[in-house]
């Protein structure tokens, strides 16, 4: 082990780590807004978006990322669009990440209970105040842990971005092995980068489950009755 | 059909999708300041027939008249119709995110927009008028069944309905906690709150109604003052469900 060598990448690993955080982070963003929208059309029932919705849900999860990035990247050049390496990343995320947060949304939607949403209704609250104040609270309370889930699988997913030439964390792995062949050195930073960059906030997601079931539901130490 | 008449259903009709029918031509009225008790053995409608007067049901034909206006016309006006008309559910439903004084000023402030400051001051009347003041910055998992019962009681009072509906509400609690809920009821009854009460509560529908209506099969059997209908029923069908209390009375 070279820890010369080691000591001398990680400027290199800290750019791509930041790159990798960034483009994560606006990934998703845009994924829980395309995940809260799908939720939106699927709870309002809006026809024809609905349908659209499914089929976007759908096509994203059942086709892995990378292949998503290849047609973002090559594909839609040939057609005239040309992206770059960054603008590919983020959108494939997004694209990937939005069905699974709305999936998290629907499966946090479907478990408040109808009755729930009549009590709304019948103190006169209209169809939108019952999903802003009723549903959404709880179901996002009840799918934070598919929130925190989806959110690590997506960071971990952004180890396919240098398939589409973005510097990123692999891409500089692999960049080192090209050039010093020092394998394990590089693999190495490889794992405690991406270790670096997705304990806390595994640790962060599991404090902010704990923390949102005892405020939004009472202390469990209390209950008396039913 | 009387002028006073608060409530007034005409030949109230609705069957599910199934074609079985839950309510085959009710028609019945009550006066403003009325508590009428409906009873009836499981699945008789009873429960469908007040979803209905919330307009949480759709139904096939008949008219519901509140106040001489039909509710079931413009489907646009559920929203305003169901501000006048309460309803308490037999598993509370209050709402898990939010303390209790933040459930019961939700409504006051989100659909009447009244102002907040004003809605607590009532809110807090209310609560400590059940019993319920030290709970209110509490959250409803923190509460008893009984407990949970009065303040969705209070939830929809703060709303100034002009009718209540009460289903079931004690049916989901313990023995010891029923009568607390059952007094609440009692009090808003001699305070002229005109309500329409589904419950298995025999002692408590008698002591409580102006007027019991017994239903079997969709239809309304029996209809009669409640010292009446527990004595001396008339139909056949109502002796038999009554029977059946005094069996599980006995086994007791």
């Amino acid at each position: 082990m070279d820890f010369g060598f080691i000591r001398e990448s990680i400027p290199l690993y800290v750019d791509a780590a930041l790159l990798t955080a960034r483009i994560a982070l606006i990934g998703i963003l845009l994924s829980g807004m395309i995940g809260f929208i799908c939720c939106i059309i699927r709870v309002m029932r809006i026809p024809v978006l609905r349908q659209a919705a499914a089929a976007y849900i759908e096509l994203s999860r059942n086709t892995p990322l990378l292949v998503q990035l290849f047609f973002l990247y090559f594909g839609l050049p040939r057609v005239g669009i040309v992206l770059s390496s960054e603008a590919c990343a983020v959108i494939g995320l997004a694209f990937l990440g939005g069905s699974y947060m709305a999936e998290a949304f629907r499966s946090g939607m479907d478990a408040v209970s109808k009755v729930q949403i009549e009590s709304g209704l019948s103190l006169g609250m209209k169809p939108m105040q019952v999903f802003f104040h009723i549903m959404l609270p709880q179901a996002v309370t009840t799918s934070i842990p598919v929130f925190c889930a989806n959110i690590i699988f997506l960071i971990k997913e952004t180890s396919v971005f240098s398939a589409v030439a973005l510097a990123d964390l692999v891409f500089v792995a692999k960049d080192l092995i090209g050039i010093s062949y020092r394998t394990d050195e590089a693999l190495l930073m490889l794992v405690i980068a991406y270790l670096i960059l997705l304990l806390p906030i595994s640790i962060i997601c599991s404090l902010i489950e704990r923390r949102v079931r005892y405020a939004e539901f009472g202390n469990a130490g209390v209950v008396s009755g039913h | 059909m009387k002028e006073s008449s608060i409530l007034q259903i005409n030949h109230l009709k609705k069957s599910y999708e199934d074609g079985l029918a839950v309510l085959k031509d009710v028609s019945f009225s009550m006066e403003k300041g009325e508590v009428v008790v409906i009873v009836g053995p499981s699945g008789c409608g009873k429960s469908t027939f007040l979803r209905c007067l919330n307009l949480l049901e759709s139904v096939d034909s008949g008219e519901i008249l509140l106040n001489g206006k039909d509710i079931l016309k413009d489907r646009k006006e559920a929203y305003a119709v169901r501000q006048k008309i309460g309803m308490v559910f037999q598993s509370y439903e209050l709402f898990p995110h939010m303390t209790i004084l933040e459930n019961v000023v939700l409504a006051p402030c989100l659909v009447q927009k009244r102002e907040k400051a004003q809605a607590v001051l009532e809110a807090e009347k209310l609560l400590e008028r059940v019993g319920l003041l030290e709970k209110r910055d509490a959250y409803p998992r923190q509460l008893s069944g009984g407990q949970k019962q009065r303040a969705a009681i209070v939830r929809s009072l703060i709303m100034h309905p002009e009718l209540l509906l009460l289903d079931e509400i004690t049916a989901a609690l313990d023995p010891e906690m029923v009568r607390e809920v059952l007094q609440v009821v009692l009090e808003l009854a001699r305070d002229g709150m005109t309500m329409l009460i589904v419950t298995h509560e025999m002692e408590f529908a008698r002591a409580v109604a102006d007027r019991v209506i017994f239903m079997d099969g969709g239809c309304i059997v029996e209809e009669n003052a409640p010292e009446e209908f527990f004595q001396y029923p008339k139909s056949e069908r109502a002796k038999q469900f009554l029977n059946t209390f005094h069996y599980e009375a006995l086994e007791i």
